[in-house]
């Protein structure tokens, strides 16, 4: 492993098979227990550094690092001295010097995690940054697929929407790829980005085309306010394109399934009649998520503290 | 003080003496002698005209802490420029006869080289109307480019008028090439690089479809247009295809977009960070072979200078550009003297004569002879070194060529005569 998780191409098919075979060692380990604690990051530090608001990812994380019986700090822009101007450089030496021994990082500005490596001693892990990548939202979906599927070599996956903006697309397709899925990205041509040829992915835009062949089907959220920089002409023209309704889903496969990284959009790019369905694995993705986060920090931080 | 240069090559070719005298070239020949001239054993370097820079930010008035006049000259001289174009998006803008004339005023006080003012086209460079161009060309600064480099003469009409009016003063506009609503919230070059990295692109076809427009118009209306920091292969081809039609257009190109690629974004460090961005290899070459043809007819930095802080930041909050006056010499020997595409003559070319003749400064890009002004750089091609930020002469450290060795040096500049670099030092 790598000392910094920062995109998904830092992890190689081994890392990324270690990472989640130790998330289900831990998952197996706190099973039935009353206590669900682990002892292994006992003394160690990791702090939450948000400078977007994400309930979720940041929750994720200050559970898996309490579970595994770390210092959590949570540091989040608002309240903080980020909001008086403090430099991203400035506030990560701050909390180095506080004895951070690894930082959680969201920001909305794609690279932050990168520099934020350059300047600090300890571990970094990126919690999602800009329109770049979220490599433990990939972990999980991995995960997720991999649990539900009992497979990823060969498995099919559909990442479907707003593939320009979303840092979950970039991250998925390297991941996928390196455990040796097939993925094909579905969106209308204005929501790739130039260049998405040279990924390890398929392109279509046409959603119908795709569904019958898919194993995985991977929702995306879209945001509303791409309408107004016309990326499409309104909500209910790019629903009836790219959009997962029951019509849509009685054409997928009989063990395919149905993904989305939260928060969706009901109505928009899924239909609630999707989401609730046995197919949808929405609410397993958040709970692997904990597990995926705790594997990511035991074994970037894992052994006694040096 | 007079000086006797022995044994410099000049244009590269075979060693001869120069004798300046009272700010001129005296004499010029075999085993010259001159009583109490101050002899410079020139033995091994090269002599060319001093250099001219179209383009640079200087950053006075308004980011002093990033650079001054001064300052930007001192770092000049040691790039063996004698003149250089200070860009109008200061604080206040230069876009009126008063704030020109202070920076040249200023660069008149550092002694270093000539500071040849740029008038901000639009007032504020906020594209909605003409600033008092008249005004400044009859200034003491003498204004005859005029440029919102920094942002676009995007409205075309407002275009269309600048170019016409600026003839009746031989004023030329320098076009900053980005149509702006194809480059909201642009990072770096949109390829797939950016796709990768999750960077906004800033297309290439935004620059050449200004090119295009403003080539046109140019002609229409029969007017000199230049075209600051030319960064794609497509923005050569138009150029090219615009001068064998006949259109009276000037363009430069920037070291850092004949040397570096956008592969330089691959670690976020926001010392890459520039406008136009860097390109791809394909670009780069077409560049380099541009320039070498003289579709591309002047090399200019696109000096800019920017405090640490607004550097060591993230990537999409940095400021862009790069500092480019120091090692200038040394990329165009890197890349364009060392690879074949142009014999020093050439560099003279596109490096002081040509750049000094879209400038319309009658006192500098002069062929070494005598009679002509001394005006000129002597530098080493035979050494190496590598570049120390730390080192440089400007205020500011953004120099994205840190770390990495270059050939040449220059030994010494002279303004008038007067030795601005000595020994590669600078005299005040």
């Amino acid at each position: 492993m790598k000392k910094h998780l920062l995109e998904a191409a830092d992890l190689d098919r081994s890392d990324a098979t270690l990472v989640l075979d130790t998330a289900a060692q831990i998952e197996a380990a706190l099973t039935g227990r009353e206590v669900k604690k682990l002892p292994t990051l006992r003394g160690r530090t990791v702090v939450n550094l948000f400078y977007e608001d994400s309930t979720r990812t940041r929750i994720s994380f200050e559970l898996a690092a309490k579970r595994l019986s770390a210092d959590v700090i949570n540091f989040s822009a608002k309240g903080s001295s980020v909001s008086k101007g403090e430099s991203l450089k400035d506030t990560a030496l701050t909390l180095e010097a506080m004895g951070s021994d690894a930082i959680v990082i969201r920001h909305g500005a794609s690279g932050a995690p990168h520099q934020l490596a350059s300047w600090v001693r300890g571990s970094v892990v990126n919690a999602g940054d800009g329109t770049h990548e979220h490599p433990t939202q990939a972990l999980l979906d991995a995960y997720t697929i991999r649990a539900r599927l009992g497979r990823l070599e060969g498995v099919r996956v559909a990442v479907v929407g707003d593939v320009l903006h979303s840092r979950v697309a970039r991250s998925n397709v390297r991941l996928l790829h390196t455990l040796g899925a097939e993925v094909t990205l579905v969106a209308p041509p204005t929501l790739f980005p130039v260049g998405v040829g040279s990924w390890p992915a398929e392109v279509s835009y046409d959603l119908d085309a795709v569904l019958p062949k898919a194993d995985v089907v991977m929702m995306l959220r879209v945001q509303a306010e791409r309408m107004t920089a016309s990326f499409f002409p309104s909500a209910r023209e790019y629903s009836r394109r790219y959009g997962l309704d029951a019509r849509r889903m009685a054409v997928l496969g009989d063990d395919a399934i149905v993904m989305h990284p939260g928060p969706m959009n009901r109505g928009m790019e899924i239909a609630a009649d999707v989401a609730d369905s046995v197919r949808s694995t929405i609410v397993e993705q958040v709970a692997n998520g904990v597990s995926v986060r705790m594997a990511v920090l035991y074994l970037l931080l894992g052994g006694a503290p040096s | 003080m007079n000086h006797l240069i022995k044994g410099a090559r000049v244009l590269g070719g075979d060693p001869v003496d120069l004798l300046v005298k009272d700010g001129r070239i005296a004499a010029v020949g075999a085993k010259l002698s001159a009583t109490g001239a101050e002899v410079l054993d020139a033995g091994g370097l090269v002599a060319l005209p001093g250099l001219v820079d179209l383009h640079t930010h200087l950053r006075e008035p308004g980011r002093e802490d990033a650079e001054t006049v001064e300052t930007g000259s001192r770092a000049a001289a040691l790039g063996g420029f004698t003149a250089v174009h200070a860009m109008a998006n200061t604080d206040p803008v230069a876009d009126t006869a008063g704030v020109v004339e202070q920076v040249w005023r200023l660069g008149q006080e550092a002694g270093l080289v000539d500071v040849v003012p740029v008038g901000a086209v639009t007032v504020g460079l906020a594209g909605e109307r003409l600033a008092e161009l008249g005004a400044m060309a009859e200034s003491a600064a003498t204004v005859r480019v005029f440029s919102d480099d920094g942002h676009c003469v995007a409205d075309p009409a407002l275009m269309r008028r600048a170019l016409e009016y600026v003839k009746a003063f031989d004023g030329v506009v320098a076009q900053h090439a980005e149509e702006p609503r194809l480059t909201v919230g642009a990072q770096m070059h949109e390829g797939d690089r950016s796709a990768k990295l999750g960077l906004t692109g800033w297309p290439a076809a935004a620059e050449e479809a200004i090119i295009a427009r403003d080539v046109l118009l140019a002609q229409h209306v029969g007017a000199r247009l230049h075209i600051c920091h030319v960064s794609t292969a497509g923005s050569v081809e138009i150029l090219r295809w615009a001068k064998a039609r006949g259109v009276d257009v000037t363009a430069e190109v920037t070291p850092h977009h004949l040397l570096l690629t956008d592969a330089c974004a691959e670690g976020y460090d926001p010392v890459f960070k520039v406008n136009p961005p860097l390109r791809t290899d394909a670009d780069v070459q077409a560049l380099r072979a541009g320039l070498a043809d003289g579709t591309i007819d002047a090399v200019a930095t696109d000096h800019a200078p920017h405090a640490v802080e607004d550097k060591e930041c993230e990537w999409a909050q940095a400021r862009p550009g790069m500092l480019g006056l120091e090692q200038a010499l040394a990329i165009v020997q890197d890349t364009m003297v060392e690879t074949g595409l142009l014999d020093w003559a050439g560099v003279a070319d596109r490096m002081s004569v040509r750049p000094a003749t879209i400038g319309r400064l009658t006192g500098h890009g002069r062929p070494l002879i005598p009679g002509e002004p001394a005006n000129l750089v002597l530098l080493d091609p035979a050494a190496r070194a590598v570049v120390d930020p730390a080192a440089l002469a400007s205020r500011s450290r953004n120099s994205p060529y840190a770390g990495r060795e270059l050939p040449g040096r220059v030994v010494a500049t002279f303004l008038r005569g007067v030795p601005t670099v000595l020994d590669g030092k600078a005299q005040r």
